[in-house]
């Protein structure tokens, strides 16, 4: 609980923060920055394990260290919006920026420390509605305030969805509680339509094919550092609270589930894989290349025991750090010079060289290839779905990493072989955008050779 | 410690060694160091190797050293080698530095272009030393993704459609191989014991008939597609014509023969009943590669693509042999493998030094190159030579022993698949010796040419480096073949069985 608490003091200090300091926005960032750290570092401490209001929240050593994970993200994005935040136009929205974030990442937590699928509502509620702000955050820009609307209009659809399956399993089962969930089995038609609804409500969250309409427009317009938010922690969060429901309320009786997992990941991985192909804009380019992420992790829902959700977990942790190195290299781009577009980074390696190679060994682990981290994160994840027998999901899912692969390959060839008689300067990079992607360097590098880790995550999930 | 650690350090360091020097000259000085100490490792290691041997120390691997990694998954660094993996880290080591001489001249991002190719060489070393299928495939994935930065980056011609072209179907290759390993590992333990990647445990059990039937394609043809099999060889003549000199030497010379040995000491060897029923299929693969390879070359135009297209044939008999499972024709596999390595390595080292020259690679632009430089047209006939096969050099032996070997068998088919393969041999003599007609002997074409200058010193040792070790081979086969004999011997009883 101390999370929450803490956060929420932090929401607190933004309200007063911003009706104090009107000039010197740099010693919020500071603050907020050290402050939020030490928040991060505090998560790793051990802790109890807690229930509160009547089992409705559940603290565990599993949740807690997926909230860590969520935490180092979203230290690593407000470290990266430090520049961001530092242009003219949106010193004014710092104090708002922060507000809510904070806030949606306490929705975040409540969502994965949810004993009740009302408490999970309430988490997800939370950790949207604040979400659709920032989208709109460049309130100048047409496609920002677009951004905000269709996130506004998809997720009020998704809450929707959602809620409907709630209220369904309500009607099946009596019970909205988790504990008493579990001990219950029922294989009627209505609470297969149950599960389904639920799945299909944060399928929205996750951009699964084929509720992953609004992604690219949203990516698109919003801000880089909120795009960057929602690839990774907002996903993430999402990822959590399924896979908790999933394998903690729904593990007894898996059919249906997997079944759904089976499917959806092969849309997801094939559709995000051909929209990507043709992307010139890289954040959109990102949208997509994030779903047919997802698709891979939809992959270990396939394998309904320890393996499936240890591998996910797993997953998202390494594929949070690489994508958040891309986004680092490219916020970092986008701040200097608002250039976003593939083209733009063509000779990008001759100018820039360190910036290049982190966006390399990035790539690489999004792709899958070794020694980076994000080879070990797929292999397992393939190991999963194999140990279950889906050779042929694993075959489908192998051919669209190497199709993945040749997207990957092309911001490497723009960045590394493409000429450009202009090149992007020679960027220089604040201390704390320095320090975002040292963190995001050093686990792409070193998490998949670690096998600690990985040992860790067992022993938490088993 | 483990000493065919050294063999990953050593390339290590020299990186490191690399990224830290400034200019060029010392770029290559580093990179020139650290393979020479890679070859000089290389030769104590075979020492050690023969005084264990020796020794009366019958183990199947030596210098086993085994660590867990992954303990839930059972995935262990497992280092070792047999005859066969000493005889093709010699190959590597050898090539590699000869790669390193032939690229003297790299101005263009020198520094990231040895880096690059030093991590193709080390993925290649790791590869042939893991006994553990996840370590394999980590490092053959290693070994393939520098290919595209150092075709893209350094290039010529259609560089970059090449290198995409090359680099996804090699990983689409590893994708198929991805499923074969992930199905060799659950099955590993069909009694129930503990799954596992380790190789010569798995080699222990016999997987279920159902399993091998399903996954010996996918283990198979994924290496296959590294080793040329037909149909799927079609990036290596567009990667290699685009390839700069070292990355055409090293992947024609080495990394094609990762697809060999991969095929026999993986899917073969361990799916052996699969291997057997299903032989037939890629037996006539291979031999349409083996004579589509050499037909391919007949057509060229331009050196590299004939020598592409003639490794296509030479890397396609070495599956070809390997797939006939017997003792003689596996053994001449694997002299193919070494042997092409050398010698193809040898004519892209060659090409790469003509075209530095001429800055044409189109054999009818080209003519009486024996007159202005001899010394490089020397060596371009002996490799020429080898390739068809003559006597006294590497690949007579190779090809002598995989054709008696496959003709032990006695059953129709397979004397017709290795009289069609036998036929490459007298195309492989047509190309070779009409380029040597046009190229080197004839009137001087072009009065540019006299003004050439022959071979230069680094040049010498690259030449020269290789062509020993083809003519030690073709000389002296004997050492070569007790080597590996010894192993395969083994190998091949357990697939009988």
């Amino acid at each position: 609980m101390r999370l929450e608490v803490l956060l929420t003091f932090m929401v607190l200090y933004q309200l007063i923060a911003d009706l104090s300091e009107k000039e010197n926005k740099r010693l919020v960032i500071n603050f907020t920055i050290i402050f939020f750290a030490i928040i991060t570092i505090i998560g790793f401490f051990p802790s109890e394990n807690t229930t509160l209001f009547g089992s409705m929240y559940i603290n565990d050593e599993l949740r807690m260290f997926l909230k860590n994970i969520l935490n180092v993200s979203t230290l690593i994005v407000l470290l990266q919006s430090t520049g961001w935040l530092d242009k003219p136009e949106n010193q004014s929205k710092t104090g708002a920026f922060y507000l809510l974030i904070f806030s949606t990442l306490i929705g975040m937590y409540f969502m994965i420390s949810a004993g009740d699928f009302l408490m999970l509502y309430l988490g997800l509620e939370l950790a949207t509605l604040p979400l659709t702000i920032l989208a709109a955050f460049d309130k100048n820009l047409r496609r920002s305030a677009e951004a905000g609307i269709k996130l506004l209009m998809s997720s009020a659809v998704s809450s929707a969805v959602l809620l409907f399956g709630l209220s369904l399993m309500y009607g099946v089962y009596g019970t909205l509680h988790f504990s008493e969930m579990a001990l219950l089995t029922d294989a009627s038609t209505l609470s297969i339509m149950a599960l389904i609804f639920f799945i299909a409500g944060l399928g929205f969250k996750l951009s699964l094919v084929p509720f992953h309409l609004w992604t690219a427009d949203v990516y698109e317009g919003s801000p880089m550092p909120v795009t960057s938010y929602f690839s990774v922690v907002s996903k993430g969060a999402a990822l959590f609270t399924l896979a908790l429901v999933l394998y903690r309320v729904f593990g007894p009786q898996p059919k249906v589930w997997t079944m759904t997992a089976y499917f959806l990941s092969i849309t997801t991985m094939v559709v995000g894989n051909l929209f990507a192909l043709r992307q010139k804009n890289l954040k959109r380019f990102l949208a997509f290349s994030s779903i047919t992420q997802a698709g891979f992790m939809m992959l270990g829902f396939v394998n309904n025991e320890a393996l499936g959700l240890n591998t996910i977990v797993y997953f998202m942790l390494i594929y949070s750090l690489s994508n958040l190195a891309v986004f680092g290299v490219l916020s970092i781009v986008s701040n200097n010079t608002g250039k976003e577009t593939m083209d733009d980074f063509n000779g990008f390696y001759s100018t820039n060289p360190r910036l290049s190679l982190i966006m390399l060994l990035a790539l690489f682990s999004l792709a899958g290839i070794p020694p980076v981290a994000g080879f070990f994160g797929k292999f397992f994840l393939f190991t999963a779905a194999a140990s279950k027998g889906m050779y042929i999901l694993v075959l489908i899912a192998v051919l669209n990493a190497t199709v993945s692969l040749y997207y990957y390959l092309l911001v490497v060839k723009a960045m590394f072989i493409n000429k450009n008689e202009t090149p992007i300067p020679n960027l220089a990079s604040t201390g704390y955008e320095k320090l975002a992607l040292s963190i995001c360097f050093a686990g792409i590098v070193a998490i998949g050779f670690v096998s600690a880790i990985y040992d860790y995550v067992l022993t938490l999930v088993g | 410690m483990n000493p065919l650690l050294i063999l990953l350090i050593i390339p290590l360091l020299t990186i490191v060694g690399i990224a830290l020097v400034k200019d060029v000259t010392k770029v290559r000085l580093v990179s020139a160091i650290g393979m020479s100490a890679q070859l000089v490792f290389a030769f104590i290691l075979l020492y050690f190797f023969y005084q264990q041997r020796h020794a009366g120390n019958t183990d199947d691997m030596l210098f086993v050293s085994t660590t867990m990694w992954y303990e839930s998954f059972n995935i262990q660094l497992k280092f070792g080698i047999d005859g066969i993996s000493m005889a093709v880290i010699m190959l590597t080591a050898i090539v590699t530095f000869a790669g390193i001489f032939a690229s003297w001249q790299v101005d263009h991002l020198p520094k990231e272009f040895f880096i690059s190719l030093i991590i193709l060489a080390g993925g290649v070393f790791g590869f042939f030393i893991s006994l553990d299928l996840f370590t394999m495939f980590l490092f053959y994935e290693m070994a393939v993704i520098p290919m595209y930065l150092l075709i893209g980056l350094w290039g010529s011609g259609p560089k970059e459609y090449s290198a995409m072209k090359l680099t996804l179907m090699l990983m689409g290759g590893s994708a198929l191989l991805l499923v074969g390993l992930l199905g060799i590992y659950f099955n590993s333990a069909p009694d129930g014991g503990r799954l596992t990647y380790d190789l010569t445990e798995i080699a222990k059990v016999t997987i279920p008939l159902d399993a091998q039937l399903f996954f010996f394609p996918f283990t198979f043809v994924g290496f296959g597609v590294l080793g040329a099999l037909f149909p799927f060889h079609t990036w290596s003549p567009d990667g290699h014509a685009s390839a700069p000199t070292a990355v055409s030497m090293l992947h024609a010379g080495v990394l094609m023969k990762l697809g060999g040995y991969g095929a026999f000491r993986v899917a073969i060897y361990l799916l052996p009943e699969a291997a057997h029923e299903l032989a037939w299929i890629f037996i006539i693969l291979t031999s349409i590669s083996v004579v589509y390879g050499a037909f391919g070359a007949i057509w060229q135009k331009d050196l590299k693509y004939i020598n592409a297209y003639s490794s296509v044939s030479h890397c396609g008999l070495v599956l070809f042999a390997l797939l006939m499972m017997n003792e003689t024709a596996t053994t001449g596999a694997i002299l193919q493998m070494i042997s092409h390595g050398l010698m193809t390595a040898l004519f892209f080292a060659l090409i790469g030094m003509i075209y530095g020259r001429t800055h044409t690679r189109m054999i009818n632009e080209m003519g009486g190159l024996m007159k202005v430089i001899p010394f490089l047209s020397v060596i371009y006939v002996i490799a020429g030579l080898a390739s068809l096969g003559l006597p006294g050099l590497s690949g007579f032996v190779a090809e002598m022993t995989i054709f008696v070997g496959s003709f032990q068998h006695t059953d129709m088919f397979h004397r017709v698949a290795t009289i069609v393969a036998i036929s490459s041999i007298v195309i492989t003599a047509v190309y070779i010796l009409r380029v040597v007609g046009t190229l080197l002997l004839g009137p001087i074409t072009n009065s540019h040419y006299l003004e050439l200058k022959d071979a230069q010193w680094f040049e010498k040792i690259s030449g020269v480096t290789l062509v020993i070790a083809i003519a030690i081979i073709g000389l002296t086969p004997f050492w070569l073949s007790d080597l590996i004999r010894e192993p395969l011997a083994k190998m091949i009883q357990t697939l009988t069985n």
